[in-house]
């Protein structure tokens, strides 16, 4: 029974083997403009990248319903990375080669980012790089082809750390996942609190291992140093793990906390009734944001989805608007043309208005600043307000010194 | 003082549930010998079973402790299912099909709880009566901590008594010493391996449930939690209950105060507790040393003969194929031929180790990950090009292997095969951490191949030609007296010994080639990626590495190259079709599994009927 099921689907094996061979497609100069979108929809991820996944492509129906872009429609082509950059570099190369993409977008794993945007300065293709958040990707391996949507680390640490500065808090201790966005992310943060605050000193760093917090013992070993303040960059569940413990324990009784991200849905709706209160955090209150642009993206999404839009859902949204505006000031599909298009361009967002700096491709998307607090049993944002990504960038020349192309 | 108790009350409550977990685990080892990858999904699935009966009755303490019991029974009764619909079919096959039968169940459960559940990370209230906190010195204890450590003690005196006091017990205890022994004693053993596996199942799924009040189920519990089991279990003794329990105790501890002393190490440091532990008593803590029952012995397999004409007319069909293929495909289907040229070569490292050799690793990624990073760091620290980079690939991954091998080569079957995953793990955190050296997690950037071979067709003759010298290189080894007398020490070490083989020198030796070989791959990989990160170095890699030797054969010496080829070629075409290709893979491997224990080169067996298995 069995040898003969096998046998038989041996010729359906042999035709999946052969099928990826086959010939790349005709490049349509009429069709739809193609872009080719990378990201990490299974696994643990998924959690952030199916909001995101929501929100380009309502923005890609929007765009669509409104006649498309230099008359021709949007197609995104998708494909999955399963979290590996290896493998996200083996699909950039199929929408490069085989579906003949007339641009890259997407990512959310830093490192993912940073293989694709290393690809796409390779083969002159142009990449939005969409979500991820090392500065890396802008500054130090910056190249002409990538641009940046999403406020970095470094501008995000630098949001918090303003606040951070108005506390009479003096002792800080800083709990980070133990790889290079939680160290970008400490140093930035220490670096910008030390130039507004010279009299704050450093007395605890923790280090976990990524989603291996050890959160009881860690938690004790911030409290034995006894800080005034904790600068706190864990996620996801080392977040929920830390969380829950440090209110047992009474880590977070008298103390500020400054977290980092941890305002967006995605990482606070998870903690429920257990959510922090009195946290500065950068985030997303999508509850209460009260302005005409975000009140009518809201609104769409809801009605479209029956759910309500994430963090990732935005820059989801915002990644397919921009590549529009970007078509529409470029005229054309040509790299070349496409690149020049991006340098200082301008779009109005539900965030409000957004620039692509021509000094370093990054946008000046911000994120919403405030404390967290809680309402009808999960954690909210209150008290907040929109930092302009603009403001939160070191000056010009210090950005060009850290870019290779100077 | 204060700080010290209430720190090591806090590393007990973490060793609770350490010790949970691995001690499941281990009793599965220590009655079926199966290598269970999957204890790990129990786990996972434990934590989201218990997830949704709390929501449902979690209001009051004895709701809540309900549900948590009500999950470890539903987890029992799934390894049930596994054991009786896939496991009871392939005990006889290699040890190794096993361990790719239960990696299928691991990508099997993982979308499927996706499915069911989402994938959010589910985050449950706390245990009504256990919410709060008790003042220990003046330190705040989480009263669920205790009630964990608790817990604990009560599995490991209940399993005390059953093991000690019961029938079940006694022969639970019987077959992990010599279950041939109790097979000839007439005892079902059918019943037995699957009692075992239940028992094993429900501990993981208890495990997972005890997790909820302290984490939220998350997808990523699965693989976040494996390696640490076997880490455990492997440090305590294969089958130990005990060695369980001081093994995680001991762990825990050397973890909670070593984030005190040195808080970026913690990562490396339970690798090098188990690294330590098997180079000074290779058995583990508790562990009785494997000794050479009958069926250690490996039923020699046929002698290898030289190609007949049938098979000379395939090799020279593959290489024709390989050099002709490139004018018939796309440049896409290029970039395919050139990944599946260079896994085949990772593959066919791996095969002469565990088939040559007998010699079992599941951290082969090491040495293709050390050939990536020779390679990568030598452009990035050096400026090489990338000629002297390629070379230095082999190099790196033989280093390596000569280092790590010394003390691997040492040691036999799962010992030797974690303390290989040991290694390479240790490699991963030193890549995954050591930034200013390797990146992190950023990795190494711009390693794109010199202008004369940056043409995908030209890499890929590059890489073709290269690869498929060093398979054929390898498989002329195995015929040379060296590959000879390496196959004698794997069908009987005791007899080669005997007769002046010097054993662990030849296994020292095959693992070295084994390692320049994977080094070389890893160059390539580099090359054709443009850049090194610390997943070539993770476990998942050796994983994809064993999934590719095992689909194609591990009894052909085309086996490795026919898995790297349906292995790549499924991944990528299932990935663009559907967001349940890890669901669509593991079915595939389990089928796969299933239907043919001697994997693809053995359907060749289908035709020529010569030697059915």
């Amino acid at each position: 029974m069995l040898r003969m099921s096998v046998r038989k689907s041996i010729p359906a094996l042999l035709g999946a083997v052969f099928s990826v061979f086959s010939l790349g497609t005709a490049v349509a100069q009429d069709g739809p403009i193609r872009i080719g979108e990378i990201n990490s929809y299974t696994g643990p991820l998924a959690a952030f990248t199916v909001p995101y996944r929501n929100g380009w492509e309502l923005a890609v129906e929007q765009v669509n319903a409104g006649g498309g872009v230099l008359g021709r429609p949007l197609e995104v082509i998708s494909r999955d990375d399963g979290g590996k950059p290896a493998d996200a570099i083996k699909f950039a190369e199929e929408l490069v080669r085989r579906e003949n993409v007339d641009l890259l977008a997407g990512t959310f794993l830093s490192n993912i980012g940073l293989a694709v945007a290393d690809f796409a300065n390779r083969n002159k293709t142009l990449f939005v790089a969409s979500e991820p958040l090392s500065d890396a990707i802008v500054w130090s391996k910056g190249n002409p082809y990538t641009f940046r949507l999403r406020p970095s680390t470094y501008m995000q640490a630098a949001m918090l750390a303003e606040e951070a500065a108005k506390l009479p808090a003096k002792r800080w201790a800083t709990v980070a996942p133990n790889y290079e966005y939680g160290q970008s992310a400490v140093k930035a943060f220490q670096d910008v609190l030390s130039g507004l605050r010279p009299d704050v000193e450093f007395v605890e760093a923790q280090w976990p291992a990524l989603f291996k917090l050890d959160a009881g013992a860690t938690v004790q070993a911030l409290e034995r140093s006894k800080p005034d303040a904790i600068f706190n960059v864990t996620f996801s569940i080392d977040l929920a793990k830390f969380v829950r413990e440090g209110q047992l324990r009474g880590l977070f009784k008298d103390r500020e906390v400054a977290s980092l991200l941890t305002g967006e849905p995605e990482y606070l709706d998870p903690l429920k009734a257990e959510a922090p209160e009195g946290w500065i955090v950068t985030g997303y209150p999508w509850q209460t944001i009260d302005t005409p642009a975000h009140d009518a993206f809201r609104d769409a999404y809801q009605k479209r989805f029956d759910d309500y839009p994430r963090a990732g859902s935005i820059v989801g949204y915002n990644t397919i608007i921009t590549i529009a505006a970007m078509l529409e000031k470029a005229g054309s599909t040509d790299t070349g043309s496409m690149v020049a298009a991006m340098k200082d361009l301008s779009l109005g967002t539900p965030f409000g208005d957004i620039t692509f700096r021509a000094l370093d491709h990054q946008s000046t998307m911000g994120a919403y600043v405030g404390r967290t607090a809680k309402r009808d049993g999960r954690g909210v944002m209150v008290d907040f307000r929109y930092a302009d990504g603009a403001d939160y960038l070191p000056d010009d020349e210090t950005v060009k010194k850290l870019r290779p192309d100077g | 003082m204060s700080f010290i108790v209430a720190q090591a009350i806090t590393g007990l409550a973490s060793a609770a549930s350490l010790f949970l977990i691995a001690v499941g685990l281990s009793i599965v080892f220590g009655v079926t010998r199966v290598v269970n990858f999957a204890h790990g999904s129990l786990y996972m699935l434990g934590a989201y079973i218990a997830f949704s009966l709390v929501s449902v009755m979690g209001d009051s303490f004895l709701g809540y402790l309900l549900a948590l019991l009500i999950a470890a029974v539903a987890v029992g009764l799934i390894g049930a299912v596994i054991e009786t619909a896939l496991l009871r079919r392939i005990y006889k096959a290699p040890e190794l099909f096993q361990l790719l039968a239960t990696f299928g169940v691991v990508l099997i459960v993982q979308d499927l709880t996706r499915s069911v559940w989402g994938p959010d990370d589910l985050f449950a209230p706390r245990m009504p009566g256990l919410d709060g906190a008790v003042d220990i010195l003046g330190h705040a204890i989480p009263s669920y901590d205790l009630f964990l450590i608790g817990v604990s003690v009560g599995v490991l005196g209940g399993l005390w008594l059953l093991f000690q006091k019961t029938r079940f017990g006694v022969l639970l205890r019987a077959a992990t010493e010599d279950r041939q022994m109790v097979a000839a004693l007439g005892i079902d053993q059918r019943w037995l391996f699957t009692a075992a596996f239940v028992l094993g199942s429900a501990l993981a799924g208890l495990g997972g449930a005890l997790q909820l009040p302290r984490q939220a189920a998350s997808l990523s519990m699965d693989l976040n939690i494996i390696v640490d089991a076997f880490v455990v279990v492997v440090v305590g003794g294969m089958g130990s209950i005990v060695g369980a329990f001081v093994a995680a105790v001991l762990i825990s501890l050397l973890l909670a105060f070593g984030l005190v002393i040195f808080p970026q190490i913690t990562l490396v440091l339970i690798f090098l507790v188990m690294a330590v532990t098997l180079v000074l008593k290779p058995s583990g803590l508790f562990g009785k040393p494997e000794f050479a029952t009958a069926e250690d012995v490996r039923n020699p397999d046929p002698p290898l003969r030289p190609s007949d004409r049938l098979a000379r007319i395939g090799w020279l069909g593959l290489l024709g194929v390989g050099l002709i293929a490139p004018l018939l495909f796309s440049d896409f289907g290029v970039v395919i031929l050139t990944e599946i040229a260079i896994l085949a070569l990772f593959a066919a490292s791996l095969h002469f180790l565990i088939w040559g050799g007998g010699l079992i690793t599941f951290g082969h990624a090491a040495y293709f990950g050390l050939g990536a990073y020779g390679a990568g760091l030598a452009v990035f620290h050096l400026s090489a090009g990338m000629a002297p980079a390629l070379l230095l690939a082999p190099l790196a991954g033989a280093l390596g292997a000569l280092v790590f091998g010394w003390f691997c080569v040492r040691l036999t079957g799962i010992y030797m095969a974690m303390l290989t995953l040991a290694f390479a793990q240790i490699a991963w955190s030193a890549a995954f951490q050591w930034i200013d050296f390797t990146g992190g997690d950023n990795g190494i950037l711009g390693v794109w191949p010199s202008a004369w071979a940056s043409d995908p067709t030209t890499f890929y003759y590059l890489a073709f030609v290269v690869c498929a010298a060093m398979i054929w290189a390898l498989r002329h080894v195995m015929f040379a007296p060296f590959g000879y007398t390496l196959r004698a020490t794997r069908d009987s070490a005791l007899r080669a010994a005997s007769i002046g083989v010097d054993v662990t020198r030849h296994r020292w030796l095959a693992f070295t080639l084994a390692g320049a070989a994977a080094g070389v791959s890893g160059g390539f990989f580099a090359f054709a990626k443009g850049s090194v990160f610390p997943e070539v170095l993770f476990v998942s890699t050796s994983v994809d590495g064993l999934v590719m030797v095992l689909l194609g054969g591990l009894q052909s010496l085309a086996g490795p190259i026919l898995g790297a080829i349906v292995f790549t070629e499924i991944e990528t075409e299932l990935t663009r079709l559907t967001d349940l290709w890890q669901l669509a893979l593991g079915v595939l491997i389990v089928v796969l599994v299933v239907a043919l224990p001697r994997g693809l080169a053995g359907l060749s067996s289908l035709f020529t009927r010569r030697t059915l298995p």
